[in-house]
């Protein structure tokens, strides 16, 4: 296997409503990634998106999107799995330039949701016979895991509020961000209103908009396309027992344990070389359950990183730091390159008013359905 | 839906019948025929009490389409007492007395709207308060 670096990336803004239609919005995140790389040279893409057979009636999206971007004749091919169908693009990018297979991949994850009303679409990641036929739903279940965390662990109600609070902080700063712009106050937080009690409005990230593409080359023909590369150090999924009823303690995320302890054997590296982490906050309580999975702290204690400011840019480790699945938005399949954007951002010291001071190594993990298929990458300088 | 799977998927939910491995003796439900405990094959039928305690729950108002008419309803994750966690809607609840760990017991219900296309089962199981 060669090693693989990401040479460019490419996004465009979340919105609520984009005014591109799907194939459009996927052309454009690869149009900008690819503005200072000849368009010839691209092997394959490989594009992850979650809902545009039920939003849009659009299967066959990666060859779709090839053809609207003028990539005549590569291979293009879908990926899915689910919520982590972007983060899965990558992966599969990856793996087509470390085999060599590819010498130039481009991932590009795409969603559009403003096209429909996504949250049956979204709810067919869980066990249609099981969870869906008894009226559950993405929201529910996140509902639930929170109830029972707040429970077992006794925990005060406001736990969370520094999730939202810290993602709101950052994509402030993020023009590329759906909350650019607008602040996000403690007190907002705490007043927004329950959506599936004791989940607020607030606890959830928006729906919404979005593509963002990146291009990977083999490392060591990185240098030609750009002088501004990263490399990726290590990609790796992992699942678990499919339903969250089926898990021996439903408040620990197997998937998200096993997927980083693979990565960070893969990379040779471990949890004290992070300088950030792109968690998937497509809910405060994901983010918190995440950071005890992945072994930022005990179970029941993962708030406590929030709630004592260390997941803050400055923090001892800085999770959303573009504003996140909650404030960058959660354009469900574009999620995941958003986040392998904004970490190669991040370590090609291009984040601005959010850089890190001096990052070497950062993770991103992307989730589909309740916490079952989790996929790690580690990027490096 | 064939009907060798329409037949099994109605005991599963009308009667909560799921299964038990002849190897380690866990109860599996919903039925899969290997047991995720010991990995080995695991046909025996075996009906569940149905009783048991409410694990995590929560009220959904904006229900997906099938359930419109149900909304705004309370689906929780029901711990049986032997063992396996189900997701189901409380029923005849009184909200007020409803928290984690409350006792509960199985009915039959309806669940859904009759026009759902892939045939899905209109009637399954609920849960409701035991009465004390
Ligand atoms: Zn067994």
């Amino acid at each position: 296997m060669r090693e693989v670096s990401i040479v460019s990336i490419g996004q465009i803004p979340v919105e609520k409503k984009s005014s591109l239609n799907l194939r459009s919005m996927g052309a454009s995140a690869i149009a900008n990634a690819l503005a200072n790389i000849d368009p010839e040279q691209v092997d394959a893409v490989f594009a992850g998106n979650m809902l545009s057979d039920e939003l849009q009636g659009q299967k066959h999206l990666s060859a779709l999107i090839a053809d609207t971007a003028g990539l005549r004749g590569i291979e293009a091919l879908d990926v899915n799995a689910a919520m982590a169908s972007g983060a899965a693009s990558l992966r599969m990018a990856y793996l087509a330039v470390a085999s060599g297979e590819a010498d130039l991949a481009v991932a590009v994850g795409v969603e559009k949701m403003s096209d429909g009303v996504p949250t049956a679409a979204l709810a067919k990641a869980l066990d249609a016979e099981n969870d869906v036929a008894d009226g559950a739903t993405m929201i529910s279940k996140n509902a639930d895991l929170l109830r029972q965390y707040l429970k077992h662990f006794d925990v005060p109600e406001d736990a969370m509020e520094n999730f939202a609070v810290n993602a709101h902080r950052n994509a402030k700063n993020n023009p590329n961000a759906l909350f650019f712009g607008k602040s996000v106050t403690p007190r907002m937080v705490r007043k927004s209103r329950i959506v599936h009690h004791p989940l607020k409005l607030m606890d959830c990230s928006p729906i919404s908009d979005g593509a963002a593409a990146v291009v990977l080359a083999p490392t060591q023909d990185a240098r030609a396309f750009s002088d501004k590369t990263i490399r990726i150090l290590a990609s790796s999924v992992a699942t678990d027992r499919f339903s969250l009823n089926q898990r021996k303690n439903p408040l620990w995320l197997e998937g998200a344990y096993l997927s980083s302890q693979k990565a960070f054997r893969q990379a040779n590296v471990n949890l004290n070389d992070l300088s950030l982490f792109e968690v998937h906050d497509a809910f405060s309580i994901m983010a918190c359950l995440q950071l005890e999975a992945v072994g930022f702290s005990k179970p029941g204690e993962g708030w406590q990183l929030a709630k004592e400011n260390k997941i803050r840019l400055n923090g001892k480790i800085p999770i959303s730091t573009f504003g996140g699945l909650k404030a960058r938005g959660h354009p469900i399949g574009a999620s995941g390159l958003y986040q392998a954007a904004e970490i190669y951002l991040q370590l090609t010291q291009q984040a601005d008013k959010n850089q890190i001071k001096r990052p070497k190594v950062a993770m991103m993990q992307s989730i589909g359905g309740a916490a079952t298929t989790v996929i790690s990458h580690i990027f490096g300088n | 839906m064939d009907i060798p799977r329409h037949w099994r998927l109605k005991k599963q939910r009308y009667a909560l019948v799921g299964e038990v491995c002849d190897h380690c003796d866990s109860k599996v439900f919903p039925p899969r025929d290997i047991c995720p405990d010991c990995g080995e094959e695991a046909k025996t039928l075996y009906s569940f009490s149905g009783k048991g305690e409410v694990y995590s729950y929560t009220k959904v108002f904006e229900a997906p389409a099938g359930f419109d008419e149900n909304a705004p309803y309370t689906v929780a994750m029901v711990k049986l007492e032997e063992g396996p966690l189900v997701t189901a809607q409380l029923t005849d609840l009184d909200e007020s007395n409803l928290e984690i760990g409350m006792p509960v017991e199985m009915v039959t219900r309806k669940l859904r709207s009759a026009t759902d296309e892939r045939g899905m089962l209109v009637y399954g199981y609920k849960f409701r308060p035991v009465m004390a």
